[in-house]
C-alpha cells in the first residue's frame, strides 16, 4: 500500500471514530438542555445561550479530526 | 471536483511581488462597507431626526450592548467597540457566501488567525488595564502555583480551537455544498445553502460570546460560568 492509500484510510478512520465521542456529548447536553428548560421554561434565554457555547466547545472536537483527514488529503507532510 | 486544496487560496492579482488574494478583497470590502453604512447611518443629528438607516442602527448597537451586559455585567462601555465591530464583521463576512461569486473570507485560515490573534491580545489588554500588573500576573498562578503551565497552556490552546472553530466550520460547510453540486443537480444545494445562512450568524454569535468570556474574564469581572 503506498502512502496515498493510507493517507486515505487515515482520514476516513479520523472522521469517523472522531465523530462518535462529540455526537454522543451533544446528544446528552442537549437532553439536559430540553429537561432544564421543560423544567424551569422561564430560564430558557440563558440555558439556551449556555447551550450553544457548550455545543460549540464540543464541536471543537469533532473539527480538530476534520482538519487533520483534509491536512492528510490536501497537505499531507509525507507526500512529495 | 475537489483538485484545489482547502487551504490554498486563489490568487486574483499582484501589487509588484505581493500576491492579493480573493479573501483579503472581501475583506476590505466588507470593511468599506461597514464603515460607510455607520458613517452615512450617524450623519443625521441622533434622537432627534435620524432616518431609518440610523434607528436600524440604534437597535444594532442596543442589541448588542444588552447582549454582552447580559455576560460581562455591569460596565460595558470599554469591551463594546472590539466585540460589536467583531460580531458585525463575522456577520457579514460569514454570510458573503450569499452573494454569487465571493466566497466567506473567513472559510480560509489567514482570517480566523488574524481575528483570533486580536482577540488574544485585547485578552491580555483589558486584563492588564483593568486589574493592573501584578494582579493580571498573579492569575496565572490562581488556585495552585502548580497549575501556572497549565494556565499558559490553556491560553495558547483556546485561541488555536478558536481559530480553528471558525475556519472549520466554514470551510467544511463550503466544501458539503461543493460535494451537494457535484452528486446532483444545480437547484439541490438551496436548502443547504439556507442552512449555510444559520450556521454563519450562529458561529459568529459562538465567537463573540466566547471571546467576551475570554476578556471578560481576564478583566476580571463574568456573571456566566
Amino acid at each position: 500500500m503506498d502512502i496515498h492509500a493510507i493517507s486515505i484510510i487515515g482520514a476516513v478512520i479520523a472522521v469517523s471514530f472522531g465523530a462518535i465521542g462529540p455526537a454522543l456529548a451533544e446528544g446528552r447536553a442537549l437532553a439536559a438542555a430540553m429537561e432544564a428548560i421543560s423544567r424551569q421554561p422561564e430560564s430558557a434565554g440563558p440555558i439556551s445561550r449556555t447551550l450553544f457555547v457548550g455545543l460549540a466547545m464540543i464541536e471543537t472536537m469533532a473539527i480538530y479530526c476534520l482538519v487533520i483527514a483534509l491536512l492528510l488529503l490536501y497537505a499531507n507532510p509525507f507526500v512529495t | 471536483m475537489l483538485e484545489t486544496s482547502p487551504f490554498a487560496s486563489d490568487v486574483l492579482f499582484h501589487i509588484g511581488p505581493m500576491p492579493i488574494t480573493l479573501p483579503v478583497v472581501t475583506t476590505w470590502g466588507i470593511m468599506g462597507f461597514l464603515v460607510f453604512l455607520s458613517w452615512v447611518g450617524t450623519q443625521s443629528d441622533r434622537f432627534v431626526e435620524a432616518g431609518g438607516l440610523g434607528i436600524a442602527l440604534e437597535i444594532v448597537v442596543e442589541t448588542l450592548t444588552s447582549q454582552i451586559d447580559n455576560i460581562v455585567g455591569a460596565k460595558t462601555a470599554p469591551f463594546l467597540p472590539l466585540l460589536g465591530t467583531l460580531f458585525l464583521f463575522l456577520v457579514f463576512a460569514n454570510l458573503s457566501a450569499i452573494v454569487p461569486g465571493l466566497k466567506p473570507p473567513t472559510g480560509h485560515i489567514e482570517t480566523p488567525a488574524a481575528l483570533a490573534t486580536i482577540v488574544f491580545f485585547s485578552v491580555h489588554y483589558f486584563g492588564i488595564r483593568m486589574q493592573g500588573w501584578k494582579n493580571y500576573l498573579r492569575h496565572y498562578a490562581r488556585p495552585s502555583a502548580l497549575l501556572l503551565p497549565l494556565n499558559v497552556l490553556a491560553e495558547i490552546t483556546r485561541t488555536f480551537s478558536l481559530m480553528i472553530r471558525l475556519f472549520g466550520n466554514m470551510m467544511s460547510h463550503e466544501f458539503v455544498i461543493a460535494i451537494v453540486v457535484f452528486l446532483s443537480g444545480l437547484l439541490v444545494p438551496i436548502p443547504f445553502m439556507v442552512l449555510g445562512v444559520l450556521i454563519g450568524i450562529i458561529q459568529a454569535y459562538i465567537f463573540t460570546v466566547l471571546a467576551t468570556v475570554y476578556i471578560a474574564a481576564s478583566a476580571g469581572r463574568i456573571k456566566i460560568e
